[in-house]
């Protein structure tokens, strides 16, 4: 009962949060932070709960700014209607990709997933009648104030956290789960892993290419560098979920807020109190958070919440049977 | 076709280099079965010590090739004792970890260089940088020529050191199979330290080859890290032989793309070669023949 208190408590903040701070800084971060808890939880779907452990989720980023995009630069019609097409034309995409990817395992498959983001990033920024290239994409805002981008993120993550928890709880989590544990197995108890890893990868890339298209609405820019980027989407999508936790629900969302505040924090200097240097650095500080994430929180917050607490009451926590591990 | 002959030789030369990059991945990759993504960031870090070399010491940077790749083998043999082979024992729900691990130090990296030197292009120009001579009508680049003529003669080291060596017998034991090798009495773990050290030392001697060409900045690393992976992958994991043919293949197929189609998409031409080969060949070239 306590946890649901605290979810309750958490939520109904976020919901007070653009009425209670006006600056519309903060509520800039929370606003991307909203953003990675969906691209976050998707690659979870995909890669904590079936196992395919995707290192190019950046492409349905990509290509769900660029629907959104494109609607404006091509079609003429706002970009709002790429929230309606970006999701669909990500899901597309998606199935695609399966269709190339899925028959490889291991890192064969995280490598391709790496190559095919990358080739798309190229191709945007070199068939410049299409997408403009490095011109990138602007657009002008439909609305000046923040609020009303916030609680549209807020709807998204919302219906994002709530749509996976359900699947996760259906008989397709079980079959996901199924897959990631061993997926020859499951194969042979008669679950068609094609099928299944294929209804995961477009349930993912689906929400993912939402996210870009209102990244295309809220930022107004885009550019193949930005959405595409390997480090700073589809590696801090990565981080966003393990340092949340991978393979749990409340990980990601967790993950995304963490990861966000963090790199804010290095980028404008602890908000300006530390030395001038430190800005500088953070792209190193994000570096560092890699590389002590996954050396010492492997299984991230929720996932190693209980072991998290038991250095708080100092008590032996048995590893409880029914987690992940 | 006299374009065509320089293209290919022009191809060829880098191709040599190419392959000493991705030989040093795919060694990585068959003793630790993982891609490490910071090989052409620790490439850039041999540039950057043969840069200062050569700036303050006045030190050709073909000697260098004594000092760089040894310094990397050493910085290699650090990363993989403390970074990446406690990662084996964390048991985890993504067993990816040490892949991620690896970016992460890629970035490290990259972003330490940024940090001392600036994202400012830097270049060595020696007295021969811009030598070339003929022979008929192609004209060989004199730096190329020399680096490649280096860079095969380090291959033919490596051979004679896995093929001949007790130490590099062990290496090749680890790979193929590493529970075996252990109970024969091989001490796996600094095997596979030595591996990852010598991979190291194989991107930073390419680094070293390559500065007299190539300019030099923090970014450098991140493209050579995917030309390795498309040899790795293009050869077959694990391949050393592989590894070279791929390199010479992919050489050529940049040069052949930058002269006949568009200099600026050179990079991608190693892209569509690796989709091709993923959808057509996933276990690269190895699997058309039995080594």
């Amino acid at each position: 009962m306590k946890q649901s208190y605290a979810k309750i408590a958490v939520i109904a903040l976020l919901l007070l949060f653009p009425l209670l701070i006006t600056s519309d800084y903060y509520r800039h971060i929370f606003i991307i932070a909203l953003m990675w808890v969906v691209i976050g939880s998707s690659w979870n779907l995909l890669a904590g709960y079936t196992g395919q452990i995707s290192f190019g989720h950046a492409i349905f980023f990509g290509v769900g700014a660029y629907t959104a995009g494109l609607c404006t630069t091509k079609l003429g019609i706002s970009a709002w209607w790429g929230m309606l097409l970006g999701g669909p034309m990500a899901m597309l995409v998606g199935f695609l990709l399966g269709c190339i990817c899925f028959r490889l395992r291991g890192s064969y498959f995280n490598l391709a997933t790496l190559a095919i983001a990358e080739v798309f990033r190229l191709v945007a920024i070199f068939w410049r009648d299409f997408t403009e290239g490095m011109q990138g994409i602007l657009i002008i805002q439909t609305f000046r104030s923040k609020v009303i981008y916030y609680y549209l993120a807020f709807a998204l993550a919302a219906l994002c956290v709530f749509t996976f928890s359900r699947v996760i709880k259906s008989k397709w989590g079980f079959y996901f789960i199924a897959i990631r544990e061993d997926q020859d197995a499951a194969e042979a108890l008669g679950i068609s892993s094609f099928r299944y890893k294929s209804l995961s990868v477009m349930l993912s890339a689906f929400f993912t290419g939402l996210a870009g298209a209102f990244y295309m609405n809220y930022m107004g820019f885009i550019d193949p560098e930005v959405v595409f980027s390997l480090y700073f989407i589809s590696i801090m999508a990565i981080l966003v979920a393990i340092i949340g936790g991978a393979g749990t629900i409340w990980g990601p969302p967790v993950g995304a807020f963490i990861m966000v505040l963090l790199q804010e924090l290095f980028r404008s200097s602890f908000f300006g109190i530390a030395p001038k240097w430190v800005s500088e650095a953070h792209a190193l500080a994000f570096g560092l958070l890699v590389i002590l994430v996954i050396r010492f929180m492997a299984n991230g917050i929720v996932g190693d919440w209980i072991k998290i607490q038991s250095l708080w009451t100092r008590e032996k926590v048995a590893p409880s049977v029914t987690s992940g591990n | 076709m006299e374009m065509f002959i320089q293209t290919l030789v022009a191809g060829v030369l880098i191709g040599g280099i190419y392959a000493l990059i991705g030989l040093g991945m795919t060694l990585i990759m068959g003793v630790m079965r993982i891609i490490n993504l910071a090989h052409g960031q620790l490439m850039m870090v041999a540039m950057y010590i043969t840069f200062l070399l050569y700036q303050y010491g006045q030190l050709d940077p073909y000697f260098a090739l004594l000092i760089a790749p040894p310094a990397l083998f050493l910085v290699g043999v650090v990363i993989q004792k403390y970074f990446l082979n406690p990662l084996l024992k964390i048991d985890s729900i993504i067993p990816q970890n040490q892949i991620l691990m690896t970016v992460g130090i890629g970035m490290v990296l990259t972003e330490t260089m940024r940090f001392i030197f600036h994202s400012d292009y830097k270049s060595v120009k020696t007295s021969y940088s811009s030598a070339t001579f003929m022979i008929g009508s192609i004209s060989w680049n004199v730096p190329m020529v020399v680096a490649f003529g280096l860079a095969v003669f380090l291959t033919a080291c490596l051979f004679v050191f896995l093929l001949k060596t007790d130490t590099g017998k062990s290496v090749r034991a680890t790979a193929q199979n590493k529970d075996a090798a252990m109970i024969m009495g091989i001490n796996a773990d600094w095997i596979t330290q030595l591996t990852y050290g010598i991979g190291a030392g194989l991107a930073a001697a390419g680094g070293t080859l390559l500065l007299p060409i190539y300019y030099l900045f923090p970014d450098v690393g991140g493209p050579f890290t995917l030309k390795a992976f498309i040899i790795t992958i293009l050869g077959g994991m694990g391949s050393t032989v592989g590894a070279i043919v791929g390199g010479l293949v992919l050489g050529v197929a940049e040069s052949l793309g930058a002269t006949y189609i568009s200099m600026a998409l050179k990079d991608a031409v190693g892209m569509v070669i690796f989709v091709l080969v993923l959808v057509f060949l996933p276990g690269g070239l190895k699997t058309l023949t039995k080594i």
